[in-house]
């Protein structure tokens, strides 16, 4: 099976329904990509798929063949990713940071399909939990980015 | 790189060396005699340990300054959120004359060296800062003396003539200056001074101020290692399917060699309570032991384990609090509150209750164990105390514990869930399976397994009696908590004595009421219970607090106002309770109309959790039968502070945890098994409930105080009581989301 992970090719041996998550970390080592609950549940694993904020505990690997797939890993090379990345550090958002990855790839994806987003938007679209409570400071970090 | 304005040069030293005390680490680790007596309570390592060390002193044990002048510092604290490798920053940067974001900082392995909490070492109990503040300035400054004194050497100059500059060694008469790394292998080796003068407060440049954390890019980026994403050669993945009511033992696996001939699968192993599958991968694991059909044997008569019972339920245990009056042991009493309440003009009563609640931190467990060549064992895993660890990892493995080598990597949160708690860590099981198979293992528990092992806070109730005078003002107060405390559970507990993680939070309280009683019943929790952020406080707080309303009502007096009231006297927590207000924008209780429409009432408590006092106003709506949490106002004096930025950041995260808990959180048991094994079933506090959060800081002075759990305590009862003004019915009962809450109002 073959997919494509930040622009590069990879050629798989894989039970086709193992879950992006898994093939990310443990095939790739590409471990900023976290897991959290397994069940689409906290977020912590988001990866955008086609510009598409997805989480991929629950995506198995061959519905995503043939997607152009983005991780943490390659955020910064793109410059809705760099300027997220930048108010996330300007912001001082992180705390334990392990939710951070999922959260910075949910907000990359909401500034690339809204880059003016509503306060309404943000709240739609940042939904993934922190259980440090940075709650305010993502908010604050996405309506930063968007003025960038 | 650093951005900051350039920064002044550090003045020359003008002091005397003190040499009398050698040191050097690194170069030849204990080669040196400290003549100077371990702390009283220093043991285990510390004892062992010839010579004997000083915590905190030896200068190469925290500090290796790299050739490229940055700073490697091991930390005795394990950062999981809380900003401690930045504050240590801030602290040793300060005093070596290092900007902190030249530090790179890791946890460090266990030893004598960082066992800085009274010969102990754990990262809990928010301590880190306020034992090791002193510890850690001297280091820095000791080590920046030795830096000095190897440029004297290196330039033959007198050391009075050298100043620093952040990061190098200045010789202003001769307009040479050196960086620090290429001073670092001469220092090294140099003897550690004493009673090198510290900086003036007024002089710091990073303590006390804003500080950027050194970790928010790697966190940004997912570059941030946790242990979750450790690998080392040649490793197994593992994953565990446990039996669902502790003590339960694998029986029959009827369809063991399917499984094994499942893709990847390595072996299948029983463990204690449990089975295991290794494979090549962690998912081929999980799906393998998922596939497993284990019959389960009820655990036999003198199970090493505290046996759950298959008839136990969360229902039946409160009822069996509820059934436990009496006054129990005192804990803590002033006056004589049995003729005080008999003399009282009017009696008010109620008993609260809070349920078990679970970490939830959204790292799930992990370990890796590696036994290596020369017969020692390494352990990666989340931890908040290396050395008990290395301790325990060790009879498990049948080896001694200078054998054992722990890593601490960064936590994903933790909450006081990476103690060591018999049953709920998966380090052992790791080191069985790599004991067994020969290679290493890295076993990860899944998010089910980690909801059916997590040690709990605690269940709690508190019964309270008030008697009040004919003008409604309090005489005497009579609590009693019924339960077991966390701290008794794990480091052992007296029949004759109470423990005080049971109590804190209804003991301790300052109000001046004349005549008060604390007394407890303890009652066996079935339950692995653990401490959970704030531990005793998370809940009493909310007992304690949330009555004080109920009194004052009885009374007719305000609550904000009984409560300034009854601090007259009491300058420290009367300043910080009209802090709070004035930041609130003055107190009202309300019900009043906010301008969005919705009607709105605030609630008021006060916490003195773990060192510091802070003060807490919460601003409530009701809709949909649910309270709405629109602002949190803190004031908190921790005494005084390193870092304002983390504090803030700090009291959000404590005030989100408080309110999760108030309103959405427990953990419900019914025939012995958990009801929720994922967050579907266990709820957090989602985004979209997470209130504005308004923080002062209030420095008074005093010794420092804590800062990770501080925040959290006043945050239920502050909702609660005012969410009462809105209901016009006192809730006495958490969490909120169990019952449907309408306004009195309509
Ligand atoms: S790990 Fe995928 S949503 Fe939690
Ligand atoms: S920063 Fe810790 S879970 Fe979000």
């Amino acid at each position: 099976m073959d997919i494509t992970i930040n622009g590069q090719l990879h050629q798989l041996d894989i039970e086709p329904d193992t879950p992006l998550l898994w093939v990310l970390r443990d095939e790739l080592g590409l471990t900023g990509t976290k897991y959290g609950c397994g069940l689409a549940q906290c977020g912590a694993c988001t990866v955008l798929v086609d510009g598409q904020p997805t989480r991929s505990c629950v995506t198995p690997v061959d519905a995503v063949a043939g997607s152009q797939i983005m991780t943490i890993e390659a955020v910064t090379q793109d410059p809705v990713g760099q300027k997220v990345v930048e108010a996330w550090v300007s912001q001082q958002v992180a705390q334990c940071g392990y939710c951070q990855s999922g959260q910075v790839m949910a907000a990359t994806g909401l500034l690339k399909q809204t880059p003016k987003p509503s306060d309404e938007d943000i709240a739609a679209a940042m939904v993934n939990l922190c259980r440090c409570g940075t709650y305010n400071a993502i908010a604050a970090a996405v309506r930063h980015a968007a003025q960038a | 790189m650093n951005e900051m304005s350039p920064l002044p040069t550090v003045p020359p030293e003008a002091v005397p060396l003190n040499l009398s005390r050698r040191s050097f680490l690194g170069a030849s680790l204990g080669a040196l005699v400290l003549g100077v007596a371990l702390p009283a309570g220093g043991r285990a390592f510390a004892q062992e340990a010839a010579p004997a060390i000083v915590p905190g002193t030896r200068v190469n044990a925290y500090i290796q300054i790299q050739p490229d002048s940055t700073v490697l510092f091991r930390s005795a604290f394990i950062e999981g959120g809380q900003g401690i490798f930045t504050a240590m920053a801030q602290i040793v940067g300060e005093e070596l004359d290092v900007d902190p974001t030249q530090f790179v900082v890791e946890g460090a392995p266990p030893g004598p060296d960082y066992t800085l909490i009274g010969g102990y070492r754990f990262t809990g109990g928010s301590m880190s800062v306020r034992m090791s503040y002193d510890a850690m300035r001297k280091l820095g400054a000791a080590a920046r003396r030795m830096l000095l004194q190897a440029a004297a050497t290196q330039l033959g100059v007198p050391i009075a003539e050298l100043s620093t500059q952040p990061g190098r060694v200045i010789h202003a008469a001769s307009n040479r200056s050196i960086p620090y790394g290429d001073l670092a292998t001469a220092a090294a080796a140099l003897p550690v001074p004493t009673d090198v003068p510290l900086r003036a407060r007024a002089d710091f440049r990073w303590i006390g101020k804003p500080v950027a954390r050194i970790d928010i890019r790697d966190k940004s980026t997912g570059k941030a290692t946790y242990a979750i994403d450790l690998k080392v050669d040649g490793m197994l993945y593992g994953a565990v399917q446990h039996g669902v009511r502790l003590g339960m033992e694998p029986g029959t696996l009827a369809n063991e060699d399917q499984v094994k001939a499942m893709p990847g699968v390595h072996s299948v192993h029983r463990l204690p309570g449990a089975v295991a599958v290794l494979a090549n991968s962690w998912w081929r694991a999980r799906r393998a032991v998922e596939a497993l059909q284990i019959t389960w044997v009820e655990a036999a008569p003198g199970s090493t384990v505290r046996v759950m019972p298959a008839d136990y339920s969360s229902e039946k245990h409160l009822a069996d609090l509820k059934a436990r009056t009496g006054d129990g042991l005192a804990f803590e009493t002033h006056g004589e509150v049995g003729p005080a309440l008999a003399g009282a003009a009017r009696i008010v009563e109620a008993s609260f209750d809070a349920p078990h609640l679970a970490h939830a931190q959204l790292e799930p467990p992990s370990a890796i164990a590696r036994f290596n060549a020369d017969g020692t064992l390494e352990v990666w895993a989340p931890n908040q105390a290396p050395e008990m660890f290395q301790a325990d990892a060790a009879k498990v493995a049948g080896i001694a514990p200078e054998k054992v080598i722990i890593h601490s990597p960064i936590l994903g949160g933790f909450f006081g869930r990476h103690f060591l708690y018999q049953t709920a860590n998966p380090y052992q099981q790791a080191i069985m399976l790599a004991k067994a198979t020969g290679r290493p293992v890295k076993l990860l528990w899944t998010r089910e397994e980690e909801f059916l092992r997590d040690a709990l806070r605690p269940m709690s109730l508190a019964r309270f009696r008030a008697g009040l005078d004919a003008n409604g003002l309090p005489v005497a107060l009579s609590a009693v908590a019924v339960g077991e405390g966390a701290t008794g559970r794990w480091f052992g507990r007296t029949a004759d004595k109470v423990d005080s993680s049971a109590v804190e939070g209804i003991a301790g309280k300052v109000y001046a009421i004349p005549n008060r009683r604390v007394g407890h019943v303890h009652v066996d929790d079935p339950t692995i219970i653990g401490f959970w952020r704030s531990v005793g406080h998370s809940m009493n707080d909310f007992f304690y607090e949330t009555f004080f309303d109920e009194m004052a009502d009885a009374g007719k007096q305000d609550p904000y106002e009984l409560r300034r009231r009854l601090l007259a006297d009491n300058p420290r927590h009367r300043n910080l309770i009209e802090a709070v207000a004035a930041l609130s924008g003055g107190w009202k209780r309300g019900p009043f109309t906010a301008e969005d429409g919705t009607r709105r009432a605030r609630g008021v408590a006060m916490a003195s959790p773990f060192g510091s006092e802070v003060a807490t106003i919460a601003e409530v709506s009701l809709k949909g039968g649910e309270v709405v949490v629109h602002h949190v106002w803190v004031a908190v004096d921790p005494g005084s502070i390193v870092n304002p930025a983390i504090i803030e950041a700090q009291v959000n995260s404590a005030v989100a945890l408080g309110l999760s808990s108030a309103l959405l959180e427990e953990v419900v048991y019914e025939g012995g098994v958990p009801r929720a094994r994922n967050y579907d079933g266990y709820p957090i506090l989602p985004p979209e409930r997470m209130p504005k959060v308004h923080v002062r800081i209030v420095e008074s002075g005093a010794p420092m105080g804590g800062i990770g759990e501080p925040g959290l305590p006043g945050v239920p009862p502050a909702v609660v009581n005012a969410a009462s003004v809105l209901t016009g019915q006192r809730i006495r009962s958490l969490p909120l989301s169990r019952s449907r809450l309408t306004d009195m109002a309509g």
